[in-house]
C-alpha cells in the first residue's frame, strides 16, 4: 500500500462531496484525508483526497471518479513535485511552570500560539503530516486536552496550473 | 421563443421536444401537477401501470427494443422507492432510461414530510447521474441533460427528482436550452495506435476468440462484428447480454460463455491465447474463478467505459471507444495490412468441442414436459423475428441456450442485477416500442408472481404480449443449487404452483387475457400455435414442466471454468494444445 494525493476539480454544486465520498466507500476504498474548498473560480471546488492503496486500485478509483458527471479533472500530485500541508489546532496543558517550555517548542516548530489561558495554550501549526506528527509527540508529555486537524491540501510546484484547462471547459458551456 | 407556463407544463413540453412518445408511470401527491398537463399532451402517451416497478422495467423493455430512451414517472416517497429495483437493473445492464419523480415541496425537504424520501441520495450509487430540481427554470435544460447522459457514452439510468413547488410555479420556457455538462465527455473514437496493436496481436495469435458483450449491440455494431469475424475467421462467443448480436446459426458461433455456457464457448475462452473482448466487462458469471480464467490468453479489451478496462482482468491492449468505431477501425486496419492469422489447428479443436459436447437435455419417461423442449419449439414456431423477454433463473438460461437468436437485440433479459419479475413489464415495454413485432415473455412461476399485475395494464392498454410461464412449481434455480450443493434439502423453494395455487389460466382470464395450459410434449406445438394466432389480447400459457429439469452445463460458483460440468459429475475432456 502507498499513499496517493489526488487533486479533484469538481463543479461547485450541492451534493458533489456526497457523490465523491460515497463512491470511495462503495468501491471499498478508505480515505485517509479529504479537504474541500473553493478555488480561484466561483464555479469550481477543489478536493484534495489522500488514499492509501495499491497502484491498480488507484487507477480504478480514478477512472470511477472520472465517470462522475460533476467531476471536471483529476490530477495525482507527486509529493516531490508539490507542496502538501495540513493544519492542526492543539490545546495543550500549560501552567506558569511549563508554559515557557511549550512556547519554546512552538518556536522550534514554527507554530503559533493563538490563545492563552491560565492553565492551557492553544497552538496552530501547519506542515506536512510528518512534521505535525512529530510536533504532537513532543507536546504529549505536557498533556494534550484537545486536538483538531484539517485534511491535507496540496498544490503543484512551478508555474503550471491544473485549473486552467478546466476553466476553459466551463466557459464553453456557460 | 419564450413562453410563460408552469414548471409542470415546461416538463411536458420538454418531454415532447425530446420526442418521447410513451411514459410509464403512476400519479401521486407530489407528481400530481405534472399529470395535469400530461393529460392534454397529444404527443406523449402515458401508460398507467399497476406498480412503479412495472413502470421502470417497462421503460427498460421499451429502451432495449427501440434503442431509444425509456421513460418512467412516479411520485415521491414510496412511488420513487418502488423504482429503485428497475433503476438498479438498468444501471447494471447499461439501459438508457430517464426516471422522473415528484418530490415534496422544497421548503419541506429534509423535514421527514409525508411521502418524503431522499431519492436522489438513495439512487446515487445506481444511476449514471441524477438531479434534484427546485427551480422551475432548470426543468427544460435538466431534462435535455438527463436524456443526453442516459443515451450517450455507456448508456444508463438517470433520475430527475422535481419538487412539487417547482412543478407548480410559473416559469418561462424556451427550447432548445443549452446543456451545462462540463465534466461529461465520453470518449467514442478509439486510439489508432491501440487499434494497430490489437490487429498485430490478432495476426500473431494461434487460438484467438472474439468475446462479444452487450456493448456491441448497444453500439449497433452487429454488421461490423460479422465483417470482422468473417474477415479474420476467429470464433465468436456471445454473452447473455449479446445473444443475437452474432447469428447463432453462423458456423463461427461457439455459443454463450459463462456459468451456464456451452462447452465450446467456455472451452474456446479457456484454451485461447488471445481474447478480443468487445463491449464486455469480464463479469464473474463469465470468468468463473478469475485467476484461472483463460490463463494463457493475452487480452485486447475494447469498451466505451474506461473504468471497465483492466477492472477484473488485465488488458494487454486497452481500447477506449464506441464498439462500432472500434470494430470498424479493426476491420479497416486488418484489411489494409493483408495479414491473416493461421487458425486451422484451433478450428479442429473447437469443432471437436462443438461435435462432442452439444447442448442437450434429459427427457422424462413419465411423459411430463421438459422445459428445454418448450424453448426449442417456441424458437421454431415464433422464429427469429420475435422478441424474447426473460425473467431470471432456470427459464432464463434455457431461453438463452435453446432459442436460436439470429438478430441483434431480440433477447431481452435482466443480466447483471438478476431481477426476478423483469419479464412481464419489460415485455410490455418492448411490445409498446415495437407494436408490429411478436413479443414472447418467458417467465418462471416464481418470477411471474412478482410482477404479473401488469397483465391488467397490457389488457387495458391493448398490448398483446404472449407469456410462457415455465411452471415447475419451484424457485427452480435455487432448487437446482440445493440439489447440487445443499444435499437436496429444499428449504423454501417449493412454490406449489403445480397445485394450481394460483391457477395461472384463471389468473390470466381474471386479468382479461387468454389463458392456456400445456402439460404434455405432444401438445406443445398446438398450444404455441394457438397463442400465436391470438393478437388482440395478451396470452398466458402455463407450461407445466418437470421440477427436476436442470440447467447444464454448469460452472459452480467460485470454481474454475476448467471444471465445467456438462451434466452432474460429467466433465468434458480438454485438449491442452501446448502441453
Amino acid at each position: 500500500m502507498s499513499r496517493h494525493t489526488l487533486s479533484v476539480l469538481v463543479e461547485n454544486k450541492p451534493g458533489v462531496l456526497a457523490r465523491v465520498s460515497a463512491l470511495f466507500s462503495r468501491r471499498g476504498f478508505n480515505i485517509d484525508s479529504l479537504a474541500v474548498g473553493p478555488t480561484e473560480h466561483d464555479d469550481i471546488s477543489r478536493m484534495t483526497i489522500v488514499v492509501n492503496v495499491e497502484e491498480l486500485p488507484l487507477e480504478q478509483v480514478t477512472k470511477q471518479l472520472n465517470k462522475l458527471v460533476n467531476v471536471l479533472k483529476i490530477v495525482e500530485l507527486d509529493p516531490a513535485q508539490s507542496v502538501q500541508r495540513e493544519l492542526t489546532l492543539i490545546k495543550v496543558k500549560a501552567d506558569a511552570d511549563s508554559r515557557s517550555h511549550v512556547l519554546e517548542l512552538v518556536q522550534l516548530f514554527r507554530a503559533r500560539c493563538i490563545d492563552v489561558a491560565s492553565d492551557a495554550v492553544t497552538i496552530e501549526v501547519t506542515g506536512t503530516p510528518d512534521k505535525l506528527e512529530a510536533f504532537v509527540k513532543v507536546l504529549e508529555p505536557f498533556g494534550i486536552k484537545e486536538l483538531v486537524q484539517s485534511g491535507m491540501v496540496a498544490i503543484g510546484r512551478g508555474a503550471r496550473s491544473i485549473t486552467d484547462r478546466s476553466l476553459r471547459a466551463l466557459d464553453r458551456t456557460a | 421563443m419564450t413562453e410563460r407556463m408552469t414548471g409542470a407544463q415546461s416538463l411536458v413540453r420538454a418531454l415532447e421536444h425530446m420526442e418521447v412518445d410513451t411514459v410509464f408511470g403512476i400519479p401521486g401527491g407530489a407528481i400530481l401537477p405534472a399529470y395535469d398537463p400530461l393529460y392534454d399532451s397529444t404527443k406523449v402517451r402515458h401508460v398507467l401501470v399497476r406498480h412503479e416497478q412495472g413502470a421502470g422495467h417497462a421503460a427498460e423493455g421499451y429502451a432495449q427494443a427501440t434503442g431509444r430512451v425509456g421513460v418512467c414517472m412516479a411520485t415521491s416517497g414510496p412511488g420513487a422507492t418502488n423504482l429503485v429495483t428497475p433503476i438498479a437493473d438498468a444501471y447494471m445492464d447499461s439501459v438508457p432510461i430517464v426516471a422522473i419523480t415528484g418530490q415534496v415541496a422544497s421548503a419541506a425537504i429534509g423535514t421527514d414530510a409525508f411521502q418524503e424520501a431522499d431519492i436522489s441520495g438513495i439512487t446515487m450509487p445506481i444511476t449514471k447521474h441524477n438531479f434534484l430540481i427546485i427551480d422551475p427554470a432548470d426543468i427544460p435544460r435538466t431534462i435535455m441533460e438527463a436524456f443526453h447522459i442516459a443515451s450517450t457514452g455507456r448508456p444508463g439510468p438517470v433520475l430527475v427528482d422535481i419538487s412539487k413547488d417547482a412543478l407548480q410555479a410559473e416559469t418561462t420556457f424556451s427550447w432548445p436550452p443549452t446543456m451545462q455538462l462540463p465534466g461529461y465527455r465520453p470518449v467514442t473514437r478509439p486510439h489508432s495506435k491501440q487499434i494497430r496493436e490489437a490487429a498485430k496481436l490478432i495476426a500473431e495469435a494461434r487460438r484467438p476468440v472474439l468475446y462479444v458483450g452487450g456493448g456491441v449491440h448497444k453500439a449497433r455494431a452487429s454488421a461490423e462484428l460479422l465483417q470482422l469475424a468473417e474477415l479474420t475467421n476467429i470464433p465468436v462467443v456471445t454473452t447473455l447480454m449479446a445473444r443475437g448480436t452474432f447469428p447463432d446459426s453462423h458456423p463461427q458461433h461457439m455459443g454463450m460463455p459463462g456459468m451456464h455456457g456451452s462447452v465450446s464457448a467456455v472451452g474456446a475462452l479457456q484454451q485461447s491465447d488471445l481474447i478480443v473482448g468487445l463491449g464486455v466487462r469480464f463479469d464473474d458469471r463469465v470468468t468463473g474463478h478469475l485467476s484461472s480464467f483463460a490463463p494463457r490468453a493475452k487480452v485486447v479489451h475494447a469498451d466505451i467505459d474506461p473504468a471497465e478496462i483492466s477492472k477484473n482482468r488485465h488488458a494487454d491492449v486497452p481500447i477506449v471507444g464506441d464498439c462500432k468505431e472500434v470494430i470498424g477501425d479493426l476491420v479497416a486496419t486488418i484489411e489494409a495490412s493483408g495479414e491473416r492469422g493461421d487458425y486451422a489447428d484451433w478450428w479442429t479443436v473447437l469443432r471437436g468441442y462443438k461435435a462432442t459436447y452439444p447442448l442437450g437435455y434429459d427427457t422424462f419417461e413419465d411423459g411430463s414436459l421438459a422445459p428445454q423442449y418448450v424453448m426449442e419449439r417456441l424458437s421454431a414456431i415464433a422464429g427469429p423475428d420475435t422478441y424474447y423477454v426473460a425473467g431470471v433463473g432456470q427459464h432464463q438460461m434455457w431461453a438463452s441456450q435453446f432459442i436460436g437468436y439470429e438478430k441483434p437485440g431480440t433477447f431481452i433479459n435482466s443480466g447483471g442485477l438478476g431481477t426476478m419479475g423483469f419479464a412481464v413489464p419489460a415485455a410490455m415495454g418492448a411490445k409498446m416500442g415495437r407494436p408490429d413485432a411478436t413479443v414472447w415473455a418467458i417467465d418462471g412461476d416464481g418470477c411471474f408472481q412478482m410482477t404479473n399485475q401488469e397483465l391488467a395494464t397490457c389488457a387495458l392498454e391493448g398490448v398483446p404480449v404472449k407469456i410462457a410461464v415455465i411452471n415447475n412449481g419451484n424457485l427452480g434455480m435455487v432448487r437446482q443449487w440445493q440439489t447440487l450443493f445443499y444435499d437436496e434439502r429444499y428449504s423454501n423453494t417449493d412454490l406449489q404452483t403445480t397445485r394450481r395455487i394460483p391457477d395461472f389460466v384463471k389468473l390470466a382470464e381474471a386479468y382479461g387475457c387468454v389463458g392456456l395450459r400445456c402439460e404434455r410434449p405432444e401438445d406443445v406445438d398446438a398450444t404455441i400455435e394457438k397463442a400465436m394466432e391470438i393478437n388482440d389480447v395478451p396470452v398466458v400459457v402455463d407450461f407445466v414442466v418437470h421440477q427436476d429439469a436442470m440447467v447444464w452445463p454448469m460452472v459452480a460458483a467460485g470454481t474454475s471454468n476448467d471444471d465445467i460440468k456438462v451434466a452432474r459429475d460429467m466433465a468434458p475432456k480438454w485438449e491442452n494444445e501446448d502441453e
